[in-house]
């Protein structure tokens, strides 16, 4: 089972520290947003587990081998995306993620293949033989998702993953990663997009100012923070009628506010964990009013997480 | 879209050797440098120089450079060789390391399982490897031209090649090592410029000339033996030279006295492995303990 464990890491430089004694472990498959103001210490946490930099103190493991110990097999299956990385410009996408298969140590008869593969899934297929020092910021960062995907790895690191592209990109790497989820593997990711965070991701872990401050599920992290109370969003395949949202308020007891956010979407406000969050699609669509998509409300982690930064200001 | 198997992690990736992964590192920088604009910018710097010497010696045919073969590659590898090392040596080594830092290609390859060893080193080679090819460019133009004015090569000609190699494995060795030690390329190479190009040049004169203290420590000095070897006979260790009133009597009487020194073989060869050893080791534990912080 993939894992991620950070044991007391601390990173100091001088008298200000960057990371605490954070103590974090996430173990399986799954995808878990890494939340937290400018200058809390993801990109640094991040870092210490790529062996960009080292911890003042503490460990940071994963598959339960030491990074700084031993880097090779620690980071044997892992893909990672830290800041905004540079590939030597006269190289092309074929070149610059050939070499990192071969250092990875991907078959040689599958090589070839999996550049394909990995370049293709992030739309850079008729740039595969064109060299990277012509490409934009955005090109770079897809070939850079490329990269980290590339061998297979049963963890994957992503700092901002969707830092740097347009709208469509953004979509296409959430989507990667959504897809990565389906496979089993252990993302973590840290991102400012919460309503990124709140599509992609099952888990949250959110820093300030070098310390972890919650790591649970977004539904438990909204839950606690809102007093057990939880927002959904809903969409339906036409518009909706406020009417229909009046009468959906009034007839499920545990409603505590509904209200159409847009032309095809409504959010409801309800009290309970999961099990009422389960209950309410059910009763939703029992009452076969055309759902198409149903998710935890981004505003609602969004609440939460300022509400928890607010108040380690 | 990527085969992976949905339920079970298994994957047939093997991590190779760090030895494999230096060869990996040395052969796709390699690339990325034979294809950069400073290697053309380099090739074209010997292919002028040697243009240069081509046409003055052709055209005004200078006696110190012709009277025998000696004296022709003495004139024009042994003047010029080391400069040519040492432009490659900025070019190719003053930011292989800061450009890690400066221009994030380290966010690339570092998070990785590969040691920052490796990297180095393939780098280092990579290096050495192009700087090679444009110093046998600018041999094999020497070697051109040295055989239109005579029919033999002295075998002091195969002696300074190698010296000259040997000597461009310790500037690269420095300047990696230097290269180390700063996060911004654009300052490593200026530092490593004027070191190269002025400072060395001016500590070795001041050194030698004026505290008449043998400068063994300058890697500049080691890499004399690149011209001494082609002067016969071999040049005096140690020359004092008298100049002024009294037919240059010395300061007794007026008149001041410049030392020279000129570098033995062994002594030359010992300064430049022991440069070498010394910066490469530096090089190489900078690099391992460097933060990508900022």
């Amino acid at each position: 089972m993939p894992s991620i464990e950070a044991t007391n890491l601390s990173k100091k430089y001088g008298s200000f520290t960057a990371v605490s004694n954070l103590n974090l472990k996430l173990e399986g498959a799954k995808c878990v947003g890494f939340l937290g103001p400018n200058g809390a210490g993801k990109t640094t946490t991040l870092k210490m587990f790529t062996d960009l930099i080292r911890p003042s103190s503490g460990e940071a493991l994963i598959n339960g081998v030491n990074v700084h110990m031993q880097k090779k097999k620690a980071l044997e299956s892992v893909g990672t995306l830290i800041e905004m990385p540079e590939i030597y410009p006269a190289l092309t996408p074929r070149e610059a993620l050939t070499m990192i298969a071969e250092i990875r140590g991907v078959p040689k008869a599958e090589r070839k293949r999996r550049v394909e593969e990995a370049v293709s899934e992030v739309r850079m297929s008729e740039w595969i033989d064109k060299r990277v020092g012509k490409f934009s910021k955005g090109m770079k960062q897809r070939i850079c998702v490329a990269s980290a995907i590339l061998s297979d790895p049963s963890v994957v690191l992503l700092d901002e993953p969707t830092s740097g592209l347009d709208p469509r990109g953004m979509s296409e790497v959430r989507d990667i990663i959504k897809s990565l989820k389906n496979k089993k593997r252990l993302i973590f990711m840290s991102s400012h997009l919460l309503s990124e965070v709140s599509d992609v991701c099952d888990e949250v872990a959110i820093i300030d100012h070098g310390k972890l401050i919650v790591y649970d599920t977004i539904s438990h992290v909204t839950a606690k923070v809102s007093g057990g109370e939880n927002v959904v969003e809903i969409g339906l395949r036409n518009t909706v009628d406020a009417d229909l949202v009046n009468k959906i308020a009034a007839k499920l007891s545990y409603i505590i506010k509904a209200e159409k956010s847009d032309g095809n979407t409504f959010k409801i406000k309800f009290a309970g964990d999961l099990d009422t969050q389960e209950k309410l699609l059910a009763d939703l669509v029992k009452m076969n009013i055309g759902i198409v998509s149903y998710k935890p409300a981004s505003s609602a982690l969004e609440g939460a997480y300022l509400s928890l930064i607010k108040d380690t200001l | 879209m990527i085969n992976m198997t949905e339920t079970t992690i298994v994957s047939n990736n093997k991590v190779p050797s760090s030895l494999t992964q230096v060869g990996i590192t040395m052969k796709y920088t390699l690339l990325d440098y034979i294809r950069s604009r400073r290697f053309y910018i380099m090739l074209t710097i010997a292919i002028v120089i040697s243009a240069i010497l081509t046409f003055v010696i052709g055209y005004y045919r200078p006696a110190n450079f012709l009277v025998t073969d000696l004296s022709f590659y003495s004139g024009w590898w042994g003047n010029i060789a080391t400069y040519v090392i040492v432009l490659s040596g900025i070019f190719f080594g003053g930011d292989a390391i800061s450009g890690e830092f400066q221009n994030k290609t380290g966010y690339f390859g570092i998070p990785n399982p590969i040691r920052r060893s490796a990297i180095y080193i393939g780098k280092w080679l990579s290096a050495l490897i192009a700087s090679t090819v444009i110093l046998v460019v600018f041999a094999a133009i020497t070697l051109g031209n040295g055989l239109y004015y005579f029919p033999s090569v002295p075998y002091e000609f195969g002696l300074s090649l190698l010296f000259a190699w040997f000597y461009l494995i310790a500037v690269l060795g420095f300047t990696f090592f230097f290269s180390s030690l700063f996060k911004s390329s654009s300052i490593s190479i200026l530092v490593t410029a004027i070191l190269f190009l002025f400072a060395f040049d001016i500590i070795q004169f001041f050194v030698a000339s004026l505290a008449q203290i043998e400068p063994w420590f300058m890697l500049s000095y080691g890499g004399q033996i690149i011209g001494n070897i082609l002067t016969v006979p071999y040049p005096a260790h140690k020359v004092v030279t008298s100049f002024g009133p009294g037919g240059g009597a010395g300061p007794d009487i007026g008149g001041f006295s410049m030392t020279t020194f000129n570098v033995q073989i062994p002594e030359g060869l010992a300064i430049i492995g022991i440069y070498f050893i010394v910066t490469a080791i530096l090089g190489l534990v900078l690099f391992e303990r460097k933060e990508f912080t900022g």
